[in-house]
């Protein structure tokens, strides 16, 4: 609760503090959130069932474009009707992403990686050609949204806030569940977990629906914001794939908060440096040097680096007081001591 | 009566080796089998191949009569068949305790419960405290030392109320101590009825704990008889010593 608090409070404050004539903060704190959760939805897959996907911006593209297909198609005006189709793009591609998955699950590792790359990449390809329906590279433009210039980023920066705790929240709830210990089982040992009756293409397939689910929305939200899609940003297999994965392993994959926290540092340094080097492509050596020294300092991530030294901490002390390690249990027998530190 | 574990021709090939070589024998319910042979014999592909770890070439497997050969492993744990592994396998980066939670089987929607059973919740310590594992139950189990996870992968299993057990070498690389707990729970299982096939190459072990033996050889079945009889038998002291 506390770190709920401590995350969403700033979040909340923070489009209200700032002046108005600065919307250029208010735009980076869009695309962190944005981020955040696209990482955050990396997560359900990459860090919890252990299957590194570079393959989510295919989902993000097909939201992109699954928006611009209600556009055509739907009368939704350009007010707050499109952020109510959100969900059902969002289910829509979730939909399409259960036979790729199932496509895709039949490889592991590394050859599961290749092929969520590639399926990025043909997507890519299918968007600059299919110019009817994504304009090819010119891009396509939707409607603007008519929102009063001074509130138009905030009200973006808060859709993208809610889909955030959303991505969040499922994964909190995920933990907590059987569904997230099968996960995990599946992470560590895919052929044990099939042993011990768990049906292993469950949870692997739910997490990366989910994910899909997740992914798309903020697809589908990114596309009405910036109101002109292209499809080498719609479906980037380069810098935004890369962005999301760097993230996720910065903040450290399979934790809860590892995304949000690699992101809250990387998007808003790059953002940041974007912004204030200007056309040159400088900022990505600047992207770089962020990611290498945490890497180097903390291989394993922020938060797993933060919460191995804080349990060190914990047990140093207790050792200190005589009591057993795990806290609440009963004292040990005489047996049970001997078997604790026998030599293996 | 149907036997609790019928293995029939069983025949497994990789590449020009034969693993197994229609290799038969059953088990009846409630006995304590202890499949032995020289190393090389077939004895963990043929554990593979009933607990469908290992897709057979040839032959079936059934459990009270029922066939499971060539299904996922999923299938005969979820019908009361499980199996340790030679080599602990458990899940190291989550606790003990969740490692005894995720072995029991869940169904349809019941995987998005919040949380944990009270009736799992408590089995899952109840084990542990026979395992003599209670005090690390919030420990990652990567933590754990080699015999203890012998012993929680023991435990794990446990967690189905498995009607088969098969045990691969439950004693290699565990400490003697370990070995008593080990030993103790497997007597109890047995006293209760679980039906029990124990890969060992602990011979003291296996004439001390089994009522029935298997001895294999090439893949094949040599012999089988009481632990006594087997001793003396001609055919497995000349493909122990070689003749």
């Amino acid at each position: 609760m506390l770190r709920v608090a401590i995350v969403f409070g700033p979040l909340v404050v923070f489009p209200l503090v700032t002046n108005s004539s600065a919307t250029w903060l208010i735009n980076i704190g869009v695309f962190t959130l944005m981020f955040a959760g696209l990482a955050t939805a990396w997560n359900l897959i990459a860090g919890y069932t252990g299957y590194i996907t570079l393959g989510n911006m295919a989902f993000f593209g097909l939201g992109a474009y699954g928006i611009e297909l209600v556009f055509q198609h739907v009368g939704v005006g350009a007010g707050w009707w499109p952020f109510l189709m959100v969900p059902v793009v969002g289910l829509g591609v979730a939909l399409i992403s259960l036979p790729i998955g199932w496509v895709a699950y039949r490889t592991r590792a590394l050859s599961f990686i290749i092929v969520t790359i590639v399926l990025v990449v043909v997507l890519q390809y299918l968007a600059l050609n299919l110019t009817s329906l994504t304009g090819g590279s010119l891009g396509i433009s939707m409607p603007t949204p008519q929102f009063a210039p001074g509130t138009f980023e905030r009200i973006f920066y808060f859709v993208m806030a809610a889909l955030f705790a959303l991505s969040l929240g499922a994964c909190w709830y995920v933990r907590q569940s059987r569904l997230g210990l099968m996960m995990f089982a599946v992470r560590d040992d895919e052929d044990k977990a099939s042993g011990i009756g768990v049906n292993v293409a469950v949870p692997k397939l739910i997490a990366f629906s989910a994910s899909a689910f997740l992914s798309a929305m903020f697809g589908a939200v990114w596309a009405y914001y910036l109101a002109t899609i292209y499809p080498q940003f719609a479906f980037d297999a380069e810098f935004t794939s890369m962005a999301i994965i760097l993230i996720g392993f910065l903040g450290g994959a399979g934790t809860l908060w590892g995304p949000t926290v690699g992101a809250f540092i990387l998007v808003p340094a790059q953002q940041y440096m974007a912004f204030t080097l200007g056309a040159n492509d400088y900022y990505l050596i600047g992207y770089a040097a962020v990611f290498a020294v945490v890497m180097l300092t903390m291989r394993r991530g922020i938060v797993p680096t933060i919460n191995d030294l804080l349990d060190r901490r914990r047990r140093g002390r207790i050792s200190q007081l005589g009591a057993p390690r795990s806290t609440g249990a009963p004292v040990a027998e005489p047996l049970e001591a001997a078997v604790g530190s026998a030599p293996q | 009566m149907t036997p609790a574990l019928e293995v029939e021709s069983l025949t497994k090939r990789f590449g020009g080796i034969t693993a197994s070589d229609a290799c038969s024998f059953s088990v009846e319910e409630g006995q304590l089998t202890g499949l032995i042979g020289p190393n090389g014999s077939g004895k963990t592909t043929v554990l593979n191949m009933v607990s469908g770890h290992v897709r057979p070439d040839g032959g079936s497997v059934r459990l009270y009569g029922r066939r499971i050969s060539g299904k996922s492993p999923t299938v005969p744990y979820r019908l009361g068949l499980a199996r340790t592994f030679q080599r602990a396998r458990v899940f190291p980066s989550v606790t003990v305790r969740q490692n005894m939670h995720v072995s029991v089987p869940t169904y349809g929607l019941n995987i998005l419960k919040w949380g944990v059973d009270g009736t799992v919740r408590e089995r899952a310590l109840e084990l542990l405290e026979d395992f003599r594992l209670y005090r690390m139950a919030d420990v990652p189990a990567g933590e754990l030392s080699y015999g203890q996870q012998k012993l929680l992968e023991f435990a794990m299993v446990l967690m189905s109320r498995p009607k088969v057990l098969l045990l691969d070498e439950p004693t290699a690389g565990v400490n003697p101590i370990l070995i008593d707990t080990m030993v103790e729970q497997i007597r109890r299982l047995h006293d209760e009825g679980v039906t029990i096939v124990v890969v060992e190459h602990n011979m003291e072990f296996v004439m001390s704990l089994c009522g029935h033996l298997v001895v294999l050889n090439h893949g094949q079945v040599l012999c089988e008889g009481p632990p006594d009889e087997v001793q003396t038998s001609e055919l497995v002291l000349d493909a122990y010593l070689g003749s």
